[in-house]
């Protein structure tokens, strides 16, 4: 239950955040990303500010041996740079930069009433869906995993 | 689009950065949106915690919006096609790539990981050469 709640008010400041932060507003994200135009410099605070607490704060959370209410921090494990990585990101971009949404935005940008977040998100949960089934597909063969040994009956 | 105001802007990253705080000091989890719909979508009664996230992300907009902003939020011109094809490239990307700017940006960089730094220079590089051929080659 409390974990719930503190999910609740998590995502409480988290929306708070991207409202404040204007990065539900479309334009002034792709005013940002726009270099050689009039560039907007927004967000630049907006990830600065964000990256400035975590630096500092994370660091002292992660000294903990588990988190406050449950017994282990879900961290990522993998640790090398690899093809999904780069050119997963390389797609996100690109998507990112024709919609000026990212995953963030696009969900508390629904609160606006405007029909482009709803597209966007419906849109975004097609496009991971699709990723999904297309790297768990049987033929695909990942090269972390080693090859299958024949089953005997 | 309203003028450029770098408190505010300033007050919304440190806000997003107390949040993913919060969400890994008691929750043990990290506060990536595109990690936190992936999960949410498998419907697992396990983890209500991300639908709870994504509903207060939902009230934290509310919030903003119409009770805290001293002016609305400038609504974009209705574009579907970018919506649709954006947001397909945004979902699948997010999910090959583990991650998007709340999971890699906030999170990643503030956990020091050279992953994430590799994946968040990637993104905005090809972000931003999405955005310059989209309006200074295409148009």
């Amino acid at each position: 239950m409390k974990i719930n709640l503190i999910a609740l008010f998590a995502g409480l400041l988290f929306g708070l955040g991207l409202g404040f932060s204007q990065m539900i507003d479309r334009d002034r994200v792709l005013g940002f990303l726009d270099i050689t135009g009039v560039w907007d410099p927004t967000l630049l605070f907006v990830l600065g500010g964000a990256v400035a607490v975590t630096v500092i704060a994370f660091r002292f959370v992660l000294r903990r041996p588990y988190p406050i209410l449950t017994d282990k921090f879900y961290l990522p494990t993998k640790k090398d740079i690899d093809l999904p990585l780069v050119v997963g990101s390389a797609i996100f971009g690109v998507g990112w930069g024709i919609a000026g949404y990212c995953p963030g935005p696009g969900i508390t940008a629904l609160v606006l009433g405007i029909w482009n977040p709803v597209l966007f998100i419906v849109a975004l949960i097609a496009g991971s869906l699709t990723y999904k089934w297309y790297s768990t597909r049987p033929s695909h063969k990942p090269s972390s995993t080693p090859p299958e040994l024949p089953q005997s009956q | 689009m309203a003028e450029f105001n770098w408190f505010t802007a300033l007050v919304g990253g440190i806000l997003i950065g107390i949040s993913a705080t919060l969400l890994l000091a008691f929750n043990g989890r990290i506060a990536g949106i595109s990690g936190i719909i992936n999960g949410a979508i498998t419907f697992n009664k396990d983890e209500i915690w991300r639908w709870m996230f994504i509903l207060g992300m939902l009230l934290g907009g509310v919030l903003y919006e119409y009770e805290l902003a001293l002016e609305p939020t400038p609504k974009s011109t209705f574009a579907p096609v970018a919506m649709i094809i954006g947001g397909f490239l945004v979902g699948f990307g997010t999910r090959m790539g583990s991650g998007c700017t709340s999971g890699h940006g906030v999170c990643g960089l503030g956990r020091l990981s050279l992953r994430s730094l590799v994946a968040v220079l990637t993104f905005l590089t090809t972000a931003i050469i999405t955005v310059f051929i989209v309006r200074h080659v295409l148009w």
